[in-house]
């Protein structure tokens, strides 16, 4: 399964991974909903750093679309915000 | 849904926007390479936009330095008038500047974490153009096997999602620098304007007065301590400070400060980190 981390590349976990990656995905919905930007930045840095660690880069010559996608480890909350505000724009 | 399925779908939603799809694959993927040395392109005008956008951030804050250490000379030569109106002001304007100039390092620092992350994204795309391109002859040779249109298409939307990834990137770029513009304009204002330099002139008396509230407790302590160096507990009244203006106890000041007299050579020591004003009084 093909992850892409925003400004930084994609990265191939194996499906057993994942699960572990939607937990926490779902504790970065929370926190976006509660506008808690220090458990945002915690949950968004170790959601990073999983899919760092436990991945493999895609190497540059191969070109694939990714099943799920994380933002900028630097992202704000507000920019995160904004990024998915743009969704209905991109979706029509 | 999860922020990570939300993401991807917005990446793959600007992703397809960015793509001519031709009628034949074939031509999809000569006009998706075409895009994607022109977003190279983009990229290093971005990077070079990034690079300008700091270096006028590093000569504001040297510009600031500088008007700070006059402040801190005139604030000193003030005092040894006896006119600790005008130290008090001089002070003030020197705490106002090391709040822009605080301000001035945080988007420093955002600008070089961004020009770190573009130089790896252009690096990134480079390397990937470049083995597309051997990859499209290759599969426009065997584009009559069935297999290859799929081929094709998967190449073309991963290719796509990187395009549409870095065209974000350079948007947080692009962000960046235009936060940092507006700062800039307004601090080349103050600059221009002469508020921060010219001290008799009090062209803006009430924020001069905000300004002296919210920095007054700072103010104080540095005038206690210049009022210390000035007179030593023990030493002989104030000799070597005293030395460069003779007789100038007797005579008006008029609000006029004398900016290039004796006391200015003491020269301001630059410190390491030009974003941090030098709190120990430079006195030479």
């Amino acid at each position: 399964m093909i992850v892409r981390i925003l400004g930084e590349g994609q990265f191939e976990l194996a499906e057993s991974q994942i699960a572990s990656l939607e937990e926490l995905d779902q504790k970065l919905v929370a926190a976006l909903d509660a506008n808690d930007e220090p458990t945002f930045r915690a949950v968004l840095t170790r959601l990073v750093q999983s899919v760092r660690s436990e991945g493999t880069p895609v190497p540059a010559d191969r070109f694939v679309p990714s099943k799920l996608t994380l933002p900028p480890e630097t992202a704000s909350l507000a920019e995160l915000r904004e990024l998915l505000a743009s969704e209905d724009v991109g979706e029509s | 849904m999860g922020v990570m399925k939300r993401l991807t779908n917005i990446v793959q939603a600007k992703a397809n926007k960015v793509l001519d799809k031709a009628e034949d694959p074939r031509e999809t993927l000569d006009l998706s390479y075409e895009k994607q040395i022109e977003q190279l392109q983009q990229v290093k005008r971005g990077l070079a936009d990034v690079a300008t956008a700091k270096k006028r951030i590093e000569l504001q804050a040297q510009q600031l330095q500088q008007a700070a250490s006059k402040l801190q000379n005139q604030a000193r030569q003030a005092l040894a008038q006896n006119r600790e109106d005008l130290a008090t002001q001089a002070l003030t304007r020197r705490s106002g500047i090391a709040t822009q100039l605080e301000g001035l390092k945080t988007q420093h620092d955002q600008l070089a974490q961004q020009q770190e992350r573009l130089e790896a994204t252009t690096q990134q795309l480079q390397a990937r153009v470049e083995a597309f391109r051997t990859q499209k002859e290759t599969l426009k040779a065997s584009y009559t096997a069935a297999q290859a249109q799929t081929r094709i298409g998967e190449a073309v939307s991963g290719i796509s999602e990187s395009m549409s990834d870095t065209g974000l990137a350079m948007q947080r770029a692009q962000d960046k620098i235009a936060q940092m513009q507006a700062r800039a304009g307004a601090v080349d204002e103050l600059l221009a304007s002469g508020t921060l330099t010219d001290l008799s002139g009090s062209s803006d008396p009430i924020q001069a007065e905000l300004d002296k509230a919210a920095a007054s407790g700072d103010v104080e302590l540095q005038l206690a301590q210049m009022k210390a160096e000035l007179n030593p507990p023990a030493a002989a009244p104030s000799g070597a400070l005293g030395a460069g203006t003779p007789g100038a106890s007797d005579e008006p000041v008029d609000g006029e400060l004398v900016h290039d007299g004796p006391r200015a050579t003491a020269a301001p020591t630059a410190p390491a980190d030009p974003f941090t004003l030098d709190d120990a009084g430079g006195a030479s």
